[in-house]
């Protein structure tokens, strides 16, 4: 029996995926008609021997009842949500729940980290895992390049045994281009280290040694990862799928894209309302215009009304938004409710990563330069804002409610 | 009665044509400035038509280069109006004054005064009474002024009450008129003793001492004017042109379903279902406006292809040019002849050479070559 894990954080995380998290939270932010977390629970439900799913974070069980209700009936698999009171870290709530995560004696669980989105190899890792006699945790890891790769957790490998010599969270120099993907499998036995671990912190703690916040307080790669590394208890399966971080709005529309091919057959036997290009999801209470034309990469949700001759490529419209006649949307994200006008245009500027360089991430830039002004990137409607006919929205980003009343280029509309 | 008719059928006319029209590009580089259509007419067909209705029967055009194509088109369109065509060819350019005694033997061969003016200008014509108000003060020269709303961006005139011009003066800093030159003038033969074949502006060299002689007189134009010399004071002229046609009652304004506002659409245009054309828009001859465009101050010359979906506002589409779906044209873009605007594009403010395909948007004003 496995179990899997999935870390989601709570509302104070995330901030860079604002505005698009003031309405939803990004775990349940809706990435090729699902919600984030969904494709990795699709990916755990898939491997018969994953019987319960943990959901952990600080959100409030309300936020998440509705979900994980949801959930539990599509998938047929035990699914909770536990939700953690005070900042704990990675590790910390982790290992505050180990009892829940030990319940039953699973051979191994599944470690997620909610805002990576990936074609999860989920039974490969195991395999790994479970050839690796000695091994407590197995990381996924994939190649980035080198500039990129200290913005993540480096990792220096055995090239025959595999096992982790080393391994440094976000290095200030270069250290390896293989990277942690925030995917794991994990031995029960990993909660002796973490005790150990667990001990020092609190020790550290209460001795007042420059320690502050919680004392169980723990980070899962600072204080657990980065020891079992050169222990020969830690090994890294490098994968070349794809993968990348969900950490900024723009991010959406790249996860959006790769999904959308990944779940590539979901629309098959319908017929299309429209002219599709694809990969589209579309939502089947989306109502839309036959003259309309939706392709590739977009996403329309629940509810949504597509009028005559308007175009949408590469976007998420969400929930009960409208689209009138002759609009365009490109590279945005139009949020619930909102309404674009008609002979409108709402455009974005793709933040995709590099496509000369082999290995190149999504960079997760801020949202202003140096020189303070705003960076290219995808357009976003907030919930329920109204951009007026015939106006151009470029590179914007507009609050929830807001109702505009002309024509916005590179500004955030508070 | 009849003698006063007959006298005014003699009146000569020179149209200042000048050069290349640079400011008018990238237009001018397919098309001679005075070919250019406005309102789906020719720019000098305006002026023609116009002078040959006050009686003018001999047309003088004083141009600074050889356009053979022009001379024969215009020949031609000219022929059906009944007057004849001179053109008077500069080896140099000459400037506002010099291609008058470049074609003194024309203008000498009678006494009758004649008319002169700037090809760019687009007014109601007042040439009968221009004619009348000039025989009534038997001076030497008469010139059309119009009222701005900035006169220190021009040169303004100062007159009397009686319309006899005291002064002129270059951009002025605190207000004294404003009444600026027209670009439309009556002058008696007389008038050519005071110009030199030699480049020479007849502005600074020739009326400011007709106006220091008493020999110079002003007359207030009615109505609208504008020099259409430049894309964006074409796209103005354009509107003013249209609602001084809509305060005529023309029947020349389109009246459709899809019209809004003062719309001309020539007969052999196409119209697509669900568009918004107008306000102030010009469609030229075989132009498509496919299904759900959306058109604006704009003009849209012969030929041209305005795709599904297309936005455009404040636009020059030259001719034979193709404006993709979903486009967004704005800003007086111009395009030049047979241009390409691909699909899904934005272009502000874009000024593009004739024959170019464009596959990017265009965000900030800008040249593309």
């Amino acid at each position: 029996m496995l179990k899997a894990v999935i870390l989601i954080g709570g509302p104070q995380k995330g901030t860079r995926f604002r505005p698009l998290s003031l309405d939803t939270p990004k775990p349940l932010f809706p990435i090729a008609g699902l919600p984030l977390i969904q494709h990795h629970i699709a990916a755990c439900a898939k491997l018969e021997e994953c019987k319960e799913i943990l959901i952990i974070g600080s959100y409030t069980t309300n936020t998440m009842a509705q979900f994980v209700s949801d959930m539990q009936k599509e998938y047929h698999v035990i699914i909770r949500y536990l939700q953690e009171f005070a900042p704990l870290g990675t590790g910390g709530c982790l290992y505050h729940f180990r009892d829940q995560i030990r319940a039953g004696n699973p051979s191994a669980f599944f470690l997620l980290n909610g805002d990576v989105c990936a074609d999860f190899p989920l039974k490969e890792l195991w395999a790994f895992h479970a050839e690796k006699s000695e091994g407590l945790v197995t990381i996924m890891g994939t190649e980035a390049t080198r500039q990129q790769s200290v913005h993540y957790g480096c990792m220096v490998r055995d090239p025959a045994s595999k096992a982790v010599n080393h391994y440094v969270e976000k290095p200030n120099s270069y250290v390896s281009t293989l990277i942690n993907c925030g995917v794991y499998v994990c031995s029960l036995q990993v909660f002796h280290t973490m005790a150990e671990a667990f001990e020092k912190k609190q020790n550290g703690f209460y001795s007042g040694n420059g320690q502050s916040g919680h004392p169980g307080y723990m980070s899962w790669e600072q204080d657990v990862l980065a020891p079992l590394a050169g222990t020969n208890k830690l090994y890294a399966m490098q994968v070349t799928n794809w993968w990348s971080q969900v950490k900024t709005a723009g991010s959406a529309i790249y996860a959006n894209r790769h999904y959308l091919e990944l779940n590539r057959g979901r629309l098959d036997g319908r017929t299309a309302p429209c002219q599709i290009l694809p990969d589209v999801f579309l939502h089947p209470t989306a109502v839309v215009d036959s003259t309309a034309v939706i392709g590739p990469n977009v996403s329309i949700g629940a509810g949504v009304t597509i009028k005559a001759g308007v175009r949408i490529k590469e976007s998420i419209v969400l929930n009960n938004a409208t689209i009138n006649e002759h609009a365009l949307v490109m590279y945005s994200v139009v949020g619930q409710e909102a309404v674009v006008g008609e002979w409108s245009r709402v455009e974005g500027i793709p933040s995709d990563p590099d496509p000369n360089k082999p290995f190149a991430k999504m960079d997760n830039t801020p949202l202003f330069n140096t020189d303070g002004r705003l960076n290219p990137s995808i357009t976003i409607l907030g919930a329920g804002v109204v951009v007026p006919a015939e106006t151009i929205l470029l590179n914007s980003i507009v609050l929830p409610h807001k109702h505009l009343s002309r024509s916005f280029k590179h500004e955030i509309i508070l | 009665m009849c003698g006063t008719d007959k006298k005014l059928g003699e009146i000569r006319a020179l149209i200042l044509v000048g050069g290349y029209g640079t400011r008018l590009r990238p237009l001018t580089l397919s098309r001679p400035k005075p070919l250019v259509e406005f309102a789906n007419k020719p720019i000098l067909m305006h002026q023609i038509e116009a002078l040959v209705d006050a009686g003018v029967t001999q047309v003088i055009l004083a141009v600074s280069y050889r356009a053979d194509d022009m001379e024969k088109e215009l020949t031609e369109q000219v022929s059906k109006l009944g007057v004849s065509l001179t053109f008077s060819h500069e080896t140099e350019p000459l400037g506002t004054a010099g291609p008058l005694a470049l074609a003194r033997d024309l203008l000498s061969t009678s006494t009758e005064p004649f008319f002169v003016l700037n090809s760019d200008v687009i007014c109601d014509f007042p040439f009968k009474e221009l004619a009348k108000y000039h025989r009534s003060h038997g001076k030497e020269g008469t010139i059309v002024v119009t009222k701005v709303e900035e006169p220190s961006k021009y040169g303004v005139v100062c007159y009397k009450d009686d319309g006899q011009i005291e002064s002129f003066v270059e951009k002025p800093q605190e207000f004294i008129s404003n009444k600026i030159n027209a670009g439309m003038y009556i002058l008696n033969p007389s008038v050519l003793s005071r110009i030199e074949l030699r480049p020479m502006s007849i502005e600074k060299e020739v009326f400011p001492f007709m106006a220091r002689d008493g020999q110079l007189h002003a007359m207030e134009l009615q109505g609208f004017w504008m020099d259409v010399g430049q894309p964006k004071d074409f796209l103005t002229g354009m509107c003013l042109y249209l609602t001084s046609l809509r305060q005529k009652n023309s029947n020349k304004l389109y009246d459709g379903a899809c019209v809004v506002g003062n719309v001309l659409i020539d007969p052999t245009a196409t119209i697509g279902k669900g568009c918004r054309i107008g306000p102030n828009v010009t469609i030229g001859p075989d132009v498509v406006v496919e299904d759900g465009a959306c058109i604006k101050r704009s003009t849209i010359l012969r030929g041209a292809c305005v795709r599904q979906h297309a936005w455009l506002d404040g636009c020059i589409v030259g001719w034979r040019s193709v404006v993709g779906r979903w486009v967004r044209m704005e800003n007086t873009t111009v395009l030049g002849e047979d241009v390409i605007v691909k699909d899904e594009l934005y272009v502000n403010g874009g000024q593009v050479l004739p024959h170019k395909s464009i596959a990017l948007s265009v965000p900030e004003p800008q040249i593309i070559m």
